[in-house]
């Protein structure tokens, strides 16, 4: 935890971007389609080097959705791009039937996800979006920690046939895993061995989780700190091994508890390896406009509840 | 192929339609009668396709998409016949383990098939992405896509209906399924669609109208809407039929959208269509 620093501070969606733009020269069956928010999404690099594999939609997201699975019929790899409440929510309908069910090769690439794009508030703020994608059949659900995750992510996908829901967010966040990393869908990753608590983290909360590490060793509490990128499928093996050496557990998501990464590690110790297990989630409600980490700390998702939430857990043992 | 001969397969697959909800007491009659001739002329006279290798990218292929999957048994019966799988396997249709679903899935690997629907209002898009791709990929053949009259009530058919004109897709042959029915009633008493023909010149398509019941008139209306692409705007055909077409208790109204007929029912269908081909 002591060696892992800070290389600077980027938003995970200009990862997505930088991947696209990567992709767009290396694999000639990628394509992208964005309903509206090219900008927003990071997608002007790839438009701007391959203007006939990019498809602008317009705010039509349901025909978005449906042209990317058809798309996949004669090769092409669809790349979606729009804010993950419309990713999701909007068009679950279309990606049920149309991707999931077909099981299409579509990767649908969502930015603005959880409380952190601010000040737009909760029309826009979901935090159902992992829940929606991992209940349906066939989606590999995929949320990288920061810029140089995102980007690594966004390459690996393309290299997976079938359907992939990418999360990522909109603010510029510590950027701290290796640019040349090797993203493997599925594999969690060992941040920080320890040995009282483990604590399980994903997306923008990752960075949270090794401060609040930090802070536990002030304390005297060694925590294993574990990037859990992908959702589903969960490292089951990963979990597993480090419940067994802590013997309890705390999870950390920018997301409703309901569906989420919590839900999901609960469901598998329920069944393999009962622990105590404490999570640091929304906890039904939805969002509000303000800033991003005024918004962490009102609903109790900041860096200060999951060393509450460690020490909690620890008590419980 | 001769009128005679796509006639007789077309009263083929309408007692291939009857038997099959027939067995299974479940399955929607109404529409797929209403189409059974349409879809005999695409699958035997106008599109190509290569059925003894179905392959999913079917690249060099005309395709075919159904929007309105709930007219699932006219498009396995037709699949049958055309040779892309045994036409005992109607005999599965809705059955546990079937790869003959309900409405028509990908999942069970049943060729022919490239896309799961019956959630309504998707295949034109579908048929969009697709039609991008054969452009991308250089190739020539058309997307065909088939749609009810009451699935136009979908805002996503009116989203894609939007981009295909605006981005000139222009090798897609679309049509509907215009019989005035749907599941609740009349259509002007569920949702009136309005003037059809020109809400879809306003949405930039060009529009063809044909009777979905005359077997000439379908392959000379495809043939005109075939020398139509490749001029800059997507084509939309407005067919007239009958729901229930071809049984004289079913035509013509509503209730037979989803509900099977009664053995009883069935030997007085069964004895208004000639079995041309041999019951599966």
């Amino acid at each position: 935890m002591e060696n892992i620093e800070i290389i600077d501070q980027k938003d995970t969606r200009s990862g997505f971007g930088a991947g696209l733009a990567e992709l767009g020269d290396t694999n000639p069956n990628v394509v992208g389609l964005c309903a509206d928010l090219i900008g927003s999404l990071k997608m002007d690099a790839f438009k701007a080097a391959h203007p006939k594999r990019f498809f602008q939609t317009g705010i039509a997201e349901a025909n978005m959705i449906g042209m990317a699975a058809g798309l996949t019929i004669g090769g092409k790899i669809p790349f979606t791009g729009t804010f993950a409440n419309f990713s999701t929510g909007r068009v679950y309908d279309q990606i049920r039937q149309s991707v999931a069910y077909s099981n299409k090769n579509v990767k649908i690439c969502a930015s603005h996800a959880g409380l952190t794009l601010g000040e737009d508030g909760a029309t826009h703020q979901i935090l159902e979006d992992i829940g929606l994608m991992k209940m349906l059949p066939n989606m590999v659900v995929i949320s990288p920690c920061d810029y140089n995750q995102t980007k690594a992510a966004t390459i690996a996908i393309a290299d997976y046939v079938g359907p992939v829901y990418l999360r990522f967010g909109r603010p510029k966040v510590p950027n701290f895993t290796a640019p040349d990393q090797k993203f493997v869908i599925g594999k969690a990753d060992m941040l920080s061995e320890g040995t009282d608590v483990s604590i399980f983290a994903t997306g923008h909360l990752v960075w949270k989780a090794i401060e609040a590490g930090r802070a536990l060793v002030e304390k005297g509490i060694s925590a294993e700190i574990i990037n859990v990128h992908t959702i589903k499928p969960l490292d089951e093996k990963a979990v597993l091994d480090s419940v067994r050496k802590t013997k309890c557990v705390v999870t950390a998501e920018e997301h409703m508890m309901n569906g989420g990464l919590g839900d999901s590690i609960a469901q598998l110790l329920a069944r393999k390896l009962p622990t105590p297990l404490e999570m640091v989630a929304v906890n039904d409600t939805f969002g509000q406009s303000g800033k991003g980490e005024e918004l962490l700390t009102k609903y109790n998702i900041n860096t200060p509840n999951i060393i509450a939430a460690a020490e909690k857990v620890i008590a419980r043992k | 192929m001769e009128i005679e001969a796509l006639k007789s397969i077309s009263s083929q697959v309408r007692r291939d339609i009857i038997r099959m909800v027939t067995a299974v007491q479940s399955g929607h009659p109404g529409g797929s009668l209403g189409c059974a001739d349409f879809l005999t002329c695409l699958f035997f006279d106008v599109m190509k396709l290569d059925p003894n290798d179905f392959k999913m990218d079917g690249v060099g292929e005309d395709l075919f998409f159904l929007s309105n999957g709930h007219i699932s048994p006219v498009l396995y019966s037709v699949l049958a016949h055309r040779g892309y799988f045994d036409k005992s396997e109607l005999a599965t249709f809705r059955k546990l383990g079937s790869r003959l679903q309900g409405h028509p899935s990908t999942d069970k690997g049943l060729p022919g098939i490239r896309m799961a629907s019956g959630s309504l209002g998707q295949g034109l898009s579908v048929g969009l992405g697709a039609a991008q791709a054969k452009k991308l990929n250089g190739d020539d053949r058309i997307i065909y896509t088939l749609h009810g009259d009451g699935e136009l009530q979908e805002g996503q058919i009116w989203e894609a209906a939007m981009y295909a004109a605006g981005n000139k897709v222009d090798n897609i042959i679309s049509t509907i399924d215009y019989n005035h029915k749907q599941i609740d009633g009349d259509i002007d008493d569920v949702l009136p669609l309005g003037d059809l023909r020109l809400k879809w010149q306003a949405f930039g398509w060009d529009v063809l109208e044909m009777d979905g019941h005359n077997h000439a008139e379908i392959l000379s209306t495809l043939a005109k809407a075939k020398e139509m692409t490749g001029n800059g705007k997507p084509i939309m055909i407005i067919m007239t039929t009958a729901m229930g077409k071809g049984v004289d208790f079913m035509e013509g109204t509503h209730k037979w959208h989803g509900s099977p007929p009664s053995l009883e029912q069935e030997q007085i269908a069964l004895g208004q269509l000639k079995e041309t081909l041999g019951d599966y």
